[in-house]
């Protein structure tokens, strides 16, 4: 990154906060020097100086620790009853003088290209967490320093302690919809997915019939089903179980059937002169070849999966389960609590995810896409 | 030198030769027949029980023929039979005025048009955020990761929220339902327009370069062009995506009119018949809509020069 922006956008913050000393924090506050935080606002100011001075590839985390700095000194100065609701331009001072600073550290991170590759991932993983702290940041410091009432939009910390004080609820919903629902479902569908696909595969008449319904109903609105599976199966989870695996089958049926016919012409010849039978050469050459398609199935059904399953819950539960959860509490103005459960649910969704890539990763390292 | 080449020629002389449309639609066809067969050996087997009991209670007499023909014209079947299900939904789409409250053209209507608005919007939004991504490395990894993230975010859980919210801005009807399908909808659009916008080969970009394009006239005349494929197939997994949004959002929402709210009172009332109908209408939205995307994708491909 250009030294002179990285320069510029750090003595803009540092200016900023200066201003920020001069101006009412509210109507009704004291000046911010009154304040005993306004040494940590003028020591932000001082390192965001030192990292302007720096200009280099070590600027950043100066800068980053003036960020913190100057977060904190507005997240204190927002327990002021005086403040929070109704701040005043002193008070936006400051938190545009974080935001610039972080903006401009996390651009001059994503510009370096480190040599050392263990550096890169770091980097790789911090810039989006800063990112992602920042715009987590704005939105708390927007919705208190603005006094946006809860039931329309709560702030990030409200929804993190009533996360925190409803964990035994969160648990059983977490264990209603995920556990019983989503895994069982998750399992079921993908299993008779691939089964089929080997099945199709094997057997090239049937092959022919199912692909092209399987194109159609994997593009269907198979979500739609979910009040006849609760007819069928009642209530309880296994009405939501048989929707995910109702939607997760589709996918993994075409992405498995198009992974066996991806090995090359030579590899089978070579099979066939080993003289090998259709199970040997399905589980030493079909199916290995069709791992990656049938993780990007396993990937694209994760989402699709909670999807379903909390769907289904709109059509009846026994009380408890994500959606169940959601619905009611939206419909008491808790929308805390519905925070929550999404965090839940977001929480549960990216680990699922997360833990579908890692298996990825161990079963398909020899694939050219990890290779490089 | 593959197999199939090293085959002897006597082999496949010895087998007949087949019309080229039976070879193609017979696999197809007998699955489909098969699908029908299975679908009704399962209402007789489902219904069979309801059905009996019915007799039963009514005390009146009956053959084995009596329940037979009975699980295949009951009027609450746990599993209508396919000829139930066509009759409802032809029923449906030609039997009533086409704006009556119980037509489905009406409620087709009125999931499509949030459909298509969330469509739109979900492209647009995509396309946008793929530009910027592929003009910023800096958005490129601060911004594509939360992307990904959003996608674990169930967003349908989000739906009674939106309701509230856009509620209390004044906002009802169409736009919250739009905007939940838009939500779920742009995220395809904008991963593969990243890829198609990447596309283009190391060598044409140093050509671009050579000729000192701009980075505007190297998106115009290069980047969009090599998108355009990736383009079209992002916008049908799209528009299904943004069917069964609008479809959802009908549903906390509490919406009258609807394909999402006839499934509701479907399954509030146990009028199964009515819910496999609006089932059926949004097979056919959604294959339609996916065959729309397919004609433009070809008349572009066509203008394009492709042959």
């Amino acid at each position: 990154m250009d030294p002179r922006k990285l320069r510029l956008g750090l003595l803009v913050s540092a200016g900023a906060i200066l201003v920020a000393f001069l101006f009412p924090l509210a109507p009704l506050a004291k000046p911010l020097l009154s304040h005993p935080i306004w040494q940590a606002a003028a020591g932000a100011g001082v390192l965001f100086v030192l990292a302007a001075w720096m200009a280099d590839d070590r600027a950043a985390a100066v800068g980053i620790g003036g960020v913190i700095l100057l977060g904190t000194t507005s997240l204190v100065l927002l327990h002021d009853p005086e403040i929070a609701g109704s701040a005043r331009i002193g008070f936006w001072l400051i938190v545009i003088a974080a935001w610039l600073a972080a903006a401009t550290c996390v651009i001059n991170l994503a510009a370096q290209r480190p040599i050392r590759t263990e550096r890169r991932k770091l980097l790789n993983l911090l810039v989006p967490l800063l990112f992602g702290a920042t715009v987590f940041y704005l939105w708390e410091v927007g919705v208190r320093g603005f006094g946006v009432p809860p039931v329309l939009l709560p702030s990030p910390s409200a929804a993190a302690v009533r996360f925190a004080a409803s964990l035994p609820t969160l648990r059983e919903d977490f264990v209603q919809t995920f556990i019983r629902g989503v895994l069982v479902g998750y399992a079921i569908g993908c299993g008779a997915g691939l089964l089929v696909a080997i099945l199709a595969h094997r057997f090239a008449f049937l092959g022919r019939g199912l692909l092209p319904l399987g194109n159609f109903f994997s593009a269907l609105p198979l979500v739609g089903i979910a009040p006849i599976m609760v007819m069928w199966f009642g209530f309880d989870w296994p009405s939501k179980a048989a929707v995910v695996a109702l939607v997760t089958f589709f996918p993994m049926l075409v992405n498995a059937l198009a992974g066996l016919s991806a090995s090359g012409h030579i590899e089978r010849d070579l099979m066939r002169s080993y003289a090998a039978t259709y199970p040997q050469s399905l589980s030493r050459l079909y199916l290995p070849a069709a791992l990656p398609f049938i993780f990007n199935a396993l990937k694209i059904n994760a989402t699709l999966a909670l999807i379903g399953a909390i769907v289904a819950e709109f059509f009846g539960t026994p009380t408890q389960g994500i959606g169940f959860r959601i619905s009611t509490e939206a419909g008491r103005m808790a929308i805390d609590m519905v925070w929550a459960e999404i965090a839940l649910a977001a929480l549960a969704g990216m680990a699922f995810y997360g833990l579908v890539t890692l298996a990825e990763r161990a079963t398909t390292f020899w694939h050219p896409s990890y290779r490089t | 030198m593959t197999s199939s080449s090293l085959a002897l020629p006597v082999r496949t002389t010895a087998t007949s030769v087949r019309h080229p449309l039976a070879e193609r639609y017979a696999p197809l066809a007998t699955t489909i027949l098969a699908l029908i067969a299975i679908w009704y050996v399962a209402a007789l087997a489902m219904n069979w029980t309801l059905v009996r009991d019915g007799f039963e209670r009514e005390e009146t007499p009956y053959a084995v023929t009596d329940v037979l023909s009975g699980t295949m014209s009951a009027e609450r079947p746990l599993l209508p039979a396919p000829h139930q299900v066509v009759a409802a939904f032809l029923d449906g789409v030609f039997g009533y005025p086409p704006m009556a409250p119980r037509s489905l053209v009406y409620h087709s209507l009125v999931t499509l048009s949030a459909t298509l608005l969330g469509f739109v919007l979900g492209a647009l939004f995509g396309i946008l955020l793929a530009l910027t991504i592929v003009h910023s490395r800096v958005l490129e990894r601060s911004l594509l990761p939360w992307i990904i993230c959003s996608q674990m975010v169930p967003v349908l859980a989000l739906a009674p929220i939106f309701i509230v919210v856009l509620g209390a801005l004044g906002l009802h009807g169409l736009l919250p339902k739009s905007i939940i399908s838009a939500y779920l909808c742009f995220f395809p659009v904008a991963i593969g327009m990243v890829k198609g916008f990447t596309s283009p080969d190391p060598l044409q970009i140093e050509l671009m370069r050579t000729w000192s394009a701009t980075p505007r006239q190297m998106l115009w005349k290069l980047r969009w062009p090599a998108a355009i494929p990736y383009l079209f197939t992002s916008l049908k997994v799209a528009i299904t995506i943004s069917l069964v949004g609008a479809i959802v959002a009908e549903l906390p929402t509490g919406a009258e009119a609807g394909i999402g709210a006839r499934l509701l009172a479907g399954s509030y009332y146990g009028q199964t018949v009515q819910l496999w109908a609006a089932l059926v209408a949004s097979a056919v939205l959604s294959s339609g809509l996916i065959g729309l995307v397919g004609l433009v994708e070809r008349g572009v491909a066509r203008r394009m020069g492709a042959h």
